[in-house]
């Protein structure tokens, strides 16, 4: 059992609290800038989509996770990202102006969408987003002149200053880099008055605006900040698959974000690369597993579907927390063996919070 | 008279969309959780339909019985097993926890070999009838989605109004606590009205199913009710089907006088402008929140 000694105010925003993060981030981040010299191709493409996975999954945990406004329409955000990739990337541009028109369009079309949710909570607010998800696929869908239509577009690959990152190795690189720095950023801001307001805004909305928080600004910034960082990861995606359509930026592409942040563990920085982990290695690990089911269920092509939906059902049921929760429990029992007791972390039920209010 | 042609075609299916909206509203008001698996629920039923008439045989009537006491129960047992242990939660656990079931309802209906992948069209006694009013055409199967949603809704009048168990439900909705302290089994009522859901979207499954045809991704339409729970107010049992209503015209007058492509996503603007307009729906209580 670790007992910080705080000696000095700073300790409290400290981004590593003590020697032991200091030393296993580091190691971290020395494993995946290695990665490249450790890995094979394939792996080392399922590692790029979990940091662009990450970089998604970073934002929409900002807005769900520390700002409590839930979106269901996330992967539209991407989708603009994505396009505006491809538009620049055809026009030979340079990807420093992808990062910054796709950051700067996604956060626009994100205000827009956050307009409702300044009147709006809860469900509505998720059938909103809902809403905006399917309006943006449509036009994405109908704007052929830029979108290439239903047919889809080909994304040529990202070039910086006449350096071409034409190969996986270095595509890998540029993923890393930015994967780093969204996380940078928002930890950062998490532990700034914004971040601080972000949290105080889902904890309770009447107390936050009685704190003197301005509650229409906050979740307008929120949308704007998270829709961002999915544009972000949208650019990323476009470049990394290299061929985009609209409906890879539909419901079932928001439902999987969702389902990313969720099984991660919501409101927790870690749980949008561990859920990225998860959405990424599931249908491999389901293929491995095909092989030693029976052929009525192996082979069948709803398994994906059962599998993901079982898993959504127990975490939501079991382990509310995902799997950082998990993480958090088994330190836990380690840090305080023997003295680990079961209701450590059990969940208070809230009946009170209601929606329809008496 | 083309434009009440239109309107006679959008009215039909909206009132789809009204009987799915209707499970909604339901299982929203009886225990504040909003299930996303009512699309599923509703293929669920048309399968369970399907089997009955098409690999059984049996009578379509029968069949129809079958189906919805299949999933009455299906709707029973979810409750029980999966919804009333996250009561309690934030309200977007149990949304997606209904997300999960939908998955588990469509990738489960896929697994069945040779008959969850393909599209099914099922045999109803109605079928290829017209009916004829001067120059009006309505297809029999339109007119029979409009007859029993207007019965249902009377059925459920009668239900909520006049019967011990629906006046029950009423209360328990109101307040959960203080239906409890009455002696209300409000636990017994929950799982009651997720069966009650499920027989509605059975309903409107079995209804849906002579218009398009019965496959595993036919629960999508449920994300078009929810449109149209949110145009009458989410907590409104005849806001939902006015709001189906209201939707299905909508998505009918886009289609006929707007270009290609506003027909989809009509019911989309819809309930942005509702939203941004008038939050709480047609017929929604406009209740405000005290510290």
């Amino acid at each position: 059992m670790r007992y910080i000694f705080k000696t000095d105010y700073d300790q409290d925003i400290r981004l590593a609290k003590h020697g032991g993060h200091v030393f296993w981030y580091s190691l971290l981040l020395l494993v995946l800038v290695g990665a490249p010299w450790l890995l094979d191709e394939y792996w080392l493409d399922q590692l790029t989509f979990v940091l662009i996975y990450g970089v998604v999954g970073l934002g929409l945990m900002l807005l769900a996770g520390f700002t409590g406004l839930f979106s269901i329409g996330h992967a539209a955000f991407m989708g603009v990202g994505a396009y505006t990739a491809a538009v620049l990337a055809h026009g030979g541009h340079s990807f420093l102006w992808t990062v910054v028109l796709s950051m700067g369009l996604s956060a626009i079309v994100g205000a827009v969408v956050g307009l409702p949710a300044l009147r709006v909570k809860g469900i509505y607010l998720g059938i909103a987003t809902l809403s905006f998800g399917f309006i943006v696929e449509e036009v994405m869908a109908r704007w052929e002149s830029v979108t290439g239509g239903n047919a889809g577009k080909h994304v040529p690959s990202l070039q910086v200053f006449g350096w071409q990152a034409d190969e996986p190795v270095k595509f890998y690189a540029v993923c890393l880099l930015l994967a780093v720095l969204s996380t940078l950023v928002v930890l950062n801001l998490l532990r700034s008055p914004t971040g601080r307001a972000f949290v105080a805004i889902r904890d309770s909305e009447i107390s936050a605006q009685s704190m003197g928080i301005h509650l229409a600004w906050f979740k307008t910034l929120s949308f704007m900040i998270s829709s961002a960082l999915a544009g972000l990861g949208g650019a990323l995606y476009a470049h990394k698959i290299q061929f985009i359509s609209p409906e890879q930026f539909g419901i079932l592409q928001s439902i999987d974000l969702l389902l990313m942040v969720v099984i991660g563990g919501l409101g927790s920085v870690h749980g949008a690369f561990l859920g990225a982990i998860f959405l990424i290695t599931m249908p491999q690990l389901i293929t491995l597993g095909k092989d030693f089911l029976p052929a009525v269920i192996g082979q069948a092509p709803g398994l994906q579907a059962v599998v993901y939906g079982l898993v959504l059902i127990a975490f939501v049921m079991f382990e509310p927390l995902g799997l950082y929760g998990r993480w958090l429990k088994l330190r836990t029992w380690f840090q305080l063996f023997p003295f680990y007791r079961k209701g450590m972390f059990k969940r208070q039920k809230s009946f009170q919070k209601s929606d329809r209010l008496k | 008279m083309q434009e009440l042609q239109v309107l006679l075609s959008g009215v039909a299916q909206g009132c789809i969309y009204g009987l799915i909206a209707l499970g909604f509203v339901l299982i929203y008001k009886a225990t504040e959780t909003v299930s996303f698996a009512q699309g599923e629920l509703m293929m669920l039923g048309a399968f369970c339909g399907l089997g009955c008439v098409t690999y059984l045989g049996w009578p379509f009537a029968m069949g129809v019985i079958a189906a919805m006491a299949a999933m009455a129960l299906v709707g029973w047992l979810i409750e029980r097993a999966v919804i009333s242990p996250v009561l309690g939660q934030p309200a977007f656990a149990i949304v997606m926890l209904t997300i999960g079931i939908g998955y588990v309802a469509r990738g489960a209906i896929t697994m069945i070999p040779d008959v969850g992948t393909d599209t099914h069209t099922m045999a109803v006694p109605y079928k290829d009838v017209n009916l004829q009013w001067g120059a009006l055409v309505l297809s029999a199967s339109q007119a029979v989605v409009i007859a029993a949603t207007a019965l249902l809704c009377a059925l459920l009048y009668l239900l909520f109004k006049h019967t011990r168990v629906g006046v029950a439900m009423q209360a328990a909705s109101q307040n959960q606590l203080a239906a409890y302290y009455m002696g209300i089994p409000v636990k017994r009522l929950n799982s009651l009205v997720w069966a009650l859901a499920a027989v509605v979207a059975t309903l409107a499954g079995l209804l849906l199913a002579p218009i398009t045809f019965v496959h595993a991704n036919m629960g999508f339409i449920g994300l078009k009710a929810f449109p149209a729970a949110v145009v009458g107010g989410f907590g409104s049992l005849p806001g939902a089907i006015v709001g189906g209503l209201i939707i299905g015209a909508v998505e009918a007058f886009a289609g006929f006088y707007l270009p290609e492509g506003f027909k989809d996503i009509a019911a989309y603007v819809v309930v942005l402008l509702m939203l941004v307009i008038k939050p709480n729906g047609l017929f929604g209580e406009n209740l405000r929140k005290k510290v």
